[in-house]
């Protein structure tokens, strides 16, 4: 007989399909891919218990990657539908992905008020600072120094957008921030915003090699957050207004009650349902 | 200190021949995964020397794999968290980085062993530090034993990495990089 791992009933493999990931080579999200399935197989949790839903871009093909029930939604949606999978199910643990241009400016709205609703839900963006399924364009995180784009090539000259501030503005309930470099590290991220809950938001700086091969050096320059992780949010909001973005780890943990929509009364057949939308 | 830069632990948790082995088979069975998966990004690239060449490591891993189970039978290997295995890297050590420097889909032969070979040589000072300095003499024992394995496989990728070319500066250039969701 083998030797055997004691304990968790399921590998990192269980979670993953047979489907080959067509990102570059040396892309940050094979990493991201690595740390979110160690992350479910460390919780045990059943692969037909866990809805993975996405929006569009590069990132948001891992629903396809895995073996948990996948929906590739609509471009900056990934939120919406996710909702709605968590209050219909509330059993089920529900991640959504995608990248920082899906997540931040065509779902930036969605994204605000998912962490003002606080649904247990854990939120996962891979963020690379750049549009890279369309060759290379600015996305909201990108620098605004950032001259190597044809549509900008004098930079945007815009502010970045800082998802972690929003969060925590918005209110989301666990923020953190890891890098896919560390895949280790980032599942116990991971794991930490799934067991956290409510609505739980994790920045992943997941280099994109082709258009941003400079970011293959955020190795050298993320560094792991040199305070404990806090519960206030005022004492979260400084540290996240001064934060340099390469901080890494847990962030903020909030204690605030995930949202649960009062029970509907059942419907009875598909007809009764649709009766509602009868003009 | 950096998530990504070594730690400093000389292995002080591996105390027993279970834990040592718990650590082996995870990194040897990383190792064969993480081939695999490179040999199948250079496929999909179509590098098919390439990922010929991250196959066979992947099936040297597999035979390694194979080492760590015939030493574990019988044993109940403890459960360690990814994030709590005793490695000084980020991931543990035999495993290349998704992300290293020399991954890309016009990488060369020469890359692709020399990235195995810098992983085998961690792997290898991995097992060292615990055969010559494990405060258990059967974990010194066992750990020489999988380090003389790994030796072997150092001086066999040492050969092949000579007998291939160096890629001239410039390999990694392509003014217009592909993009396989088109």
């Amino acid at each position: 007989m083998d030797a055997t791992s004691a304990c968790p009933s399921y590998s990192a493999r269980d979670y993953k399909s047979d489907v080959k990931p067509v990102w570059c080579p040396g892309c940050g999200d094979y990493s991201v891919l690595s740390a979110i399935t160690k992350a479910l197989a460390e919780l045990s949790v059943p692969p037909e218990n866990v809805a993975l839903v996405s929006g569009i871009g590069c990132s948001s093909r891992i629903p396809a990657y895995t073996n948990v029930f996948g929906f590739h939604g609509v471009h900056g949606r990934a939120l919406p539908i996710a909702t709605g999978i968590k209050v219909s199910r509330p059993e089920l643990t529900v991640i959504a992905s995608g990248g920082d241009g899906d997540g931040f400016s065509i779902g930036g709205n969605h994204f605000l008020h998912a962490c003002r609703r606080n649904v247990d839900m854990t939120y996962i963006v891979m963020d690379n600072e750049v549009y890279g399924m369309t060759k290379g364009q600015a996305s909201p995180t990108t620098a605004p120094d950032w001259e190597n784009s044809k549509l900008t090539p004098q930079g945007t000259g815009i502010n970045p957008f800082r998802p972690l501030v929003i969060a925590l503005a918005s209110g989301a309930n666990f923020i953190a921030r890891g890098f896919s470099g560390d895949p280790n590290g980032t599942a116990r991220l991971i794991t930490e915003a799934i067991r956290h809950p409510g609505f739980s938001f994790v920045q992943l700086l997941s280099p994109c090699v082709t258009f941003r091969p400079e970011q293959r050096d955020w190795k050298d320059a993320v560094h792991a957050a040199p305070v404990e992780p806090t519960d206030d949010p005022a004492r979260a909001a400084r540290r996240l207004m001064s934060d340099d973005g390469f901080n890494i780890g847990v962030l903020y943990r909030g204690d605030r009650r995930p949202y649960r929509p009062a029970p509907t009364p059942s419907v009875d057949s598909v007809t009764e349902l649709e009766k509602e939308f009868l003009i | 200190m950096s998530p990504t830069e070594p730690r400093e632990n000389d292995n002080q948790d591996i105390a027993s021949v279970e834990q040592l082995l718990a650590h082996a088979l995870a990194m040897e069975t990383e190792a064969a995964e993480r081939y695999a998966e490179l040999a199948d990004q250079m496929e999909v690239h179509n590098n098919h020397e390439v990922a010929a060449l991250f196959r066979k490591l992947a099936a040297i891993e597999r035979l390694h794999v194979d080492n760590v189970n015939t030493l574990g039978e019988g044993m109940a290997l403890p459960h360690i968290a990814p994030w709590d295995y005793a490695w000084e890297t980020p991931e543990s050590p035999e495993a290349p980085s998704t992300i290293a420097r020399e991954i890309h889909y016009l990488m060369h032969p020469w890359h692709a062993i020399a990235l195995a070979l810098k992983h085998e040589k961690l792997g290898v000072e991995f097992y060292r530090r615990l055969a010559e300095r494990g405060e258990d003499p059967t974990v010194r024992k066992t750990a020489q034993e999988l380090l003389e394995s790994e030796v072997e496989h150092v001086t066999l990728l040492e050969r092949w990495l000579a007998r291939v070319p160096r890629p001239e500066k410039g390999w990694n250039e392509d003014p217009d990089p592909p993009l396989l969701q088109e």
